[in-house]
């Protein structure tokens, strides 16, 4: 069972209570993007072993779309971040660092 | 002036805890962003109560304030005051970004009463129903069964459950069930 905890109102909530929003901090490539930034925008996700950045919605509370960086494997939660930033904040990074040294996901590290 | 009909006629089951649907309540959604100090000062103004802290709930007056989310809350009120509420807030709320509305007829309110309510509610919410994490004042969105629902603990053995009208029955139904004689936990309720 997944648990994450909703940075908006603190709440430990169970997986029941969200709603997955797919992988974290794309681009959204719009018209007069090219074709390959649109289809990749559309298709390419990471997929990863280990290590992912998502988001979540707090569906059934408060309502709010947040970030959740956690591993794929076991299910561990390196942490949850607000949902208005473009890539996972410092301390979010170093909590994952901590707990899966030489980590890599697109190109941050 | 015609006769309000609530989603359920005002059922009532007994068992482990009474379900009751609770008669006809104003209810005003406002949204705002509450983490700005002049905005919830114009809140408190309009509402004629403090703004509560997150997931609580605070009562003055006959009116009850809901935490909802970082830029909600919820306004309950006796049903007649909903019309004069709503113009006070439009008047303190000026100027501020927000949007308050008289959602009276949205949803449907059940008061669950009884020892065994903290074990009944665990049965059919992830939320943590322990008394320490949920005293009397606080309010939680969550999940009930199959729907979304707000619970708020009024007092140590009085729960109210605010759902959408459309699933109302199924909210008395799921309640019912999971207080009927024969259902007792005794997880929070030692003495059951
Ligand atoms: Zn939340």
């Amino acid at each position: 069972m997944l648990i994450l905890t909703c940075p908006y109102c603190g709440v430990a909530a169970d997986e029941t209570e969200l709603a997955p929003g797919g992988e974290a901090h794309l681009t959204r490539e719009g018209p007069g993007s090219d074709d390959d930034a649109f289809a990749g925008y559309l298709f390419h996700r990471e997929n990863p072993k280990g290590v992912h950045f998502e988001r979540w919605r707090h569906a059934m509370g408060c309502g709010k779309w947040f970030h959740a960086a956690r591993c794929t494997v076991t299910l561990e939660v390196f942490g949850t971040y607000a949902a208005q930033v473009t890539e996972p904040p410092r301390a979010i990074r170093d909590a994952v660092s901590a707990r899966r040294p030489g980590w890599r996901w697109r190109d941050l590290t | 002036m015609s006769e309000i009909a609530t989603a359920l006629g005002g059922a009532r089951s007994d068992g482990l805890c009474t379900v009751c649907e609770v008669p006809p309540l104003g209810m005003i959604q406002i949204r705002a962003d509450l983490g700005a100090t002049a905005v919830r000062d114009a809140v408190a103004e309009g509402a004629g109560v403090a703004v509560p802290d997150v997931l609580r709930a605070t009562t003055e007056q006959g009116r009850t304030l809901c935490w909802f989310s970082p830029d909600e809350v919820l306004l309950i009120l006796p049903r007649g005051e909903a019309p004069s509420a709503l113009s006070a807030l439009a008047e303190a709320m000026e100027g501020h970004h927000h949007l308050a509305a008289d959602v009276s007829d949205m949803r449907a309110v059940l008061r669950v009463e009884g020892r065994a309510v903290r074990d009944v509610l665990a049965k059919l919410t992830p939320a943590d129903m322990a008394p320490g994490a949920f005293p009397p004042g606080s309010v939680r969105r969550t999940r009930l069964g199959q729907i979304a629902a707000a619970v708020r603990m009024v007092e140590d053995e009085t729960v109210e459950i605010l759902c959408f009208r459309s699933v109302a029955r199924y909210a008395f139904d799921l309640m019912t069930e999971a207080a009927r004689e024969g259902g007792a936990v005794g997880y929070f309720d030692r003495e059951a």
